[in-house]
Parts: structure tokens; sequence; C-alpha cells
């Protein structure tokens, strides 16, 4: 194995990367593990702003519906990294405003919920415009059965609704998580050590841009390749009772 | 007030029975106006027919009897209960809607299975999650009922894999899993092939038979005459004529009806 590194002229890349110091590798995973919880997080926000987002566009009255308009536009309008900027500097400075007018002191604002927030905001309204449409590409047939026979609006929204929704909102969920994966990186400009911020620390401690930006592309990718084996398998559950396009032919 | 607990059985008898009376139910689609003042009775056991052409109002009146259209004025009573409505004709008691309509069972044109549920599936839902039966129970029940509807080894299917006569049936496995008083048709056979109408016509045929009260809106005529013990004709909104089916096909009074039957053949 050493005698292959050697041959290739990676030896040193795979000391830099190694997982214990002096390697970095034990950094970059860290970074990975913090970018992956904010993803995970910001992305189960998202869906909770988007189902609530998707009803109120689609059943709400008139104020609510604006406000939504207003949240979708907006934070889809606006690019991602100055909404972080936006929501994150704007957070914290009230969050210190209330704490100090309530006799507090500065308030540390933890870097996984700050970035989970941030992040879910920005995703829930990117949720509510797939949501919105899937809901509304269900067959009003399947909601009218289950009014003619008696279901209560909340169950048939869990019963008959949301299942028979994933079909048409899981390919855009998919792409939604990717995106999450990825928006993290942005949170390296309020100084979060996620991926990207750990990567460019080790890469400007060692002078080994190209490894180290090389090692984090590979982690996205393998992020990337692993969510789309698990996406695969949610889509063929929620296409359940669905025949294929391709009538069975794999 | 609770008017579910003002049925006694004392009630019961005086209502004599009727299992739904319509009166004077009006029924506009912003300036259409689709019913123009329907009246209607069913008693228990009746099987009313409806009939008319296309747009003269018949489904609308099926499905405002449910309330999944809101009718614009008039008077509903299920089995003695009359649904409370605003002045606008909208329920206005969202429970006691909801608790109606788990007794009004609605068989629908385009059959409207769950299409993420199996068969099976589809016939427990209802008894199990809005009527709180045992799983095992009404599981129990819908094997009964889908081998009623000749549909015994098609529990585990999902619909989309079933020609529109097994959906169809399934679905009338689906409306009888809930004990239903009143069955209400709207339909049942126009979105099938031809030779798939005569398996579903078997099974109402059968239900009828039981003495089962029911709605029929329909368009096979032969079908009405054999099975239905009343026959109701609508024309634009309103009931042209209405009586026994010998009488309403063997000797219609109204110029409309006669020329609707003609056409009909």
């Amino acid at each position: 194995m050493t005698g292959l590194l050697d041959s290739l002229g990676l030896a040193q890349s795979a000391e830099l990367l190694s997982l214990s110091p002096p390697g970095w590798g034990g950094n970059l995973l860290r970074g990975l593990s913090h970018s992956l919880q904010i993803a995970f997080g910001a992305y189960a926000l998202g869906l909770v702003i988007g189902l609530f987002g998707a009803y109120g566009k689609l059943y709400g009255g008139k104020v609510t519906r604006d406000l939504l308009a207003i949240y979708t536009t907006v934070i889809r309008a606006v690019p991602e990294l100055v909404l972080i900027l936006i929501l994150y500097y704007v957070g914290s400075d009230i969050i210190n405003k209330i704490s100090s007018s309530m006799g507090g002191g500065r308030v540390e604002i933890n870097g996984v919920a700050a970035g989970i927030w941030v992040l879910g905001i920005v995703q829930g309204a990117y949720a509510t415009e797939i949501l919105r449409g899937a809901i509304q590409a269900v067959p009003p047939g399947q909601i009218e059965a289950a009014k003619s026979f008696g279901m209560p609006a909340f169950m048939t929204m869990r019963r008959v609704t949301i299942p028979a929704m994933m079909s048409f909102a899981v390919p855009g969920l998919a792409n939604l998580w990717l995106i999450a994966t990825k928006d993290t990186a942005l949170l390296a400009v309020v100084g979060f050590n996620e991926l990207t911020l750990e990567t460019r620390q080790a890469a400007s401690s060692t002078r080994a841009y190209f490894t180290f930006f090389l090692a984090a592309g590979f982690l996205y990718l393998m992020v990337t390749l692993c969510s789309g084996v698990i996406f695969t398998r949610i889509e063929k559950w929620a296409r359940r009772g669905q025949p294929s396009l391709t009538g069975g032919r794999t | 007030m609770d008017t579910a607990k003002a049925v006694t059985p004392a009630d019961d008898a005086t209502s004599n029975q009727e299992a739904i009376k319509v009166e004077n139910l009006h029924k506009s689609f912003g300036q259409l106006e689709v019913l123009k003042g329907v009246s209607l009775t069913a008693h228990k056991g009746d099987v009313v027919a409806i009939i008319g052409g296309s747009g003269s109002g018949k489904s609308t009146m099926l499905r405002c009897i449910n309330f999944l259209e809101t009718p614009s004025s008039g008077k509903i009573t299920i089995g003695g209960e009359q649904v409370e409505m605003h002045a606008d004709g909208s329920p206005s008691n969202r429970r006691q809607i909801e608790r109606i309509r788990t007794r009004l069972a609605m068989v629908f044109q385009q059959f409207n299975l769950w299409t993420h549920r199996t068969l099976l599936e589809n016939v427990i839902e209802v008894p199990v999650h809005v009527l709180k039966v045992p799983k095992a129970q009404a599981i129990e029940r819908a094997h009964e009922l889908l081998e009623r509807v000749g549909l015994g080894d098609k529990a585990d299917v999902y619909p989309a894999y079933l020609s529109g006569g097994q959906q169809q049936r399934a679905a009338i496995a689906r409306a009888l899993a809930v004990d239903p008083s009143v069955m209400l048709f709207d339909e049942p056979t126009s979105a099938l092939d031809p030779e798939l109408v005569g398996e579903v016509l078997t099974v109402i045929r059968d239900l009828a038979a039981e003495g089962r009260t029911m709605l029929l809106v329909t368009h096979e005529m032969k079908f009405a005459r054999e099975v239905a013990n009343h026959v109701v004709y609508l024309f634009e909104g309103r009931i042209e004529e209405q009586g026994p089916p010998a009488e309403v096909f063997g000797n219609p009074e109204s110029a409309r009806l006669k020329q609707f039957l003609s056409s009909v053949g």
C-alpha cells in the first residue's frame, strides 16, 4: 500500500489526510458531520415550513396567502449567500438585543442551531412550492372519496393527501436535500466550521490546497451518491401502486 | 344541542323509516342554476333510480345529499336527522356532517379508490381509522366483502393493476365496509367499457335484492327499470316526472321524458 502511494507521489497527501494529528482528516470528518447535522436539521425544518406553507397557500385566507407569497418570493429572489448573512447577523442581533434588554449579557450563538434556522427558512420557501405543486397534482377524486366517507380534514391530509402527493413531491424534495447539503458550505462565511471552512483552514495551514479541496469534493460526492441510493428507495416506495412507465422492465 | 341524541326508537318509528328526505333543494354554480327546487324522499329499503340527460342536475343532486357540493338552499334530512345548515347552505356543524357521511357510502363514476393502497387497505381504511373498528375485525370483514364482489384473490393488489370493472367492484366493497344506511351510486358504470358493465350491475342488483337503501344515478335504463322501485326523471334541475318504474318507463306522461327515453333507447 505504502509502496503504491509512494510510486504515485501521494504519500505526503495520505499523511496530510490521516485521521489523527498531524493529519487533518479528522478535522475534515468533523466538518462533514457538522455539515450533515445542519443539512438534516434545515431540511426537516424546511419540510415542516413547506407543509404548512403549501396548505396555507392552497387553503388559507387572503392574508395568509399574501404573507406566504411574500415569503416565498423574497427568499427565492435573494441570493442564498446574502440571505444567510442577513438572517445570521439580524438573528443574532435580535437575540442579543432581547438578552440585554432582559439584563443578560451577550449570548453565544450555537453555530449548528443558527445554521439550521437560517438554511431551514431558505429551504422552507422552496419546499412550500414543491409541496403545493404536489398537493395540486393529487387527483381531486382521492380527497373527495375520503370526504364522502366522513374522514375529518386532518386525517384526510395524513392518510390520503400526503401519501398520494409523495410520488409527485419526492423528485423535487430529493433535489432540495442535495441543495441543503451544498448550501451548508455557504455558512463558512459566518465562520461556522463546517466541511468547507475546515477544508480551507487545513489547506491554508499546510499549503496543500489541491489535496484538501479534492478530498472535500470527494466527501460531498459521497454524500450525494448515498443520498441518491436512499432517495431511489423512497421514490420507489412513494410510487407504490403505480405501474412503472417501462411496464415492469427494469 | 345535539340532534343525534334526539333519535330515540320512537322517533325512528314516527319518521316512518325515511332514509333520506330532500326538500326544495336549490344549487347554483355562479350564475348557472343547476337545481331549481328538488324534493325527494327515499324510505328504508327503497332503490331510487335517478335518470335524466346530461346537465339535468342528477349527479349534483346526489352530491348535495352528502354535501360534497354545498347546496344553495333547501333542507336535507338523513335518517330522521336534519343537517344543520348556514343560510348559504353550507353545513354548520362539521362533526354532524362527518358523522352523517359515514352512514352514506358513495360509489363514484371514476371509482376513486386510493391508488397508494391495496384493495384490502382501501376497504379497511374507513372502518379502522374513522369508525375505529378493531383492525383484525375490519380485515376479516374486508376479505368477506372482497370475496362477495368476486375479488377475493385480489386483496393485495393495487387498484391501478385492475380493470375498471374490478376497481368499481372494489369501490362497492369499500362502501359496504362502513355498513352504510344508504348507498349513493353516481353513474357507477359510465366510465366502464361495455363488456365490464355487466359485472358491476350484477353486484348492485344483489345489493338491491337484499333490501339495501340506494340512490342510483344511472344511464342504464333497462337496469333502472329492473332494480328500482322508484324512478325520478330530472330535467333542467327539476323533477319532471317520478313514479314506479313500470309507470315511468312504460307509460310516461311528460313529452320530455318520452323523448328522453326514445333517445336513449
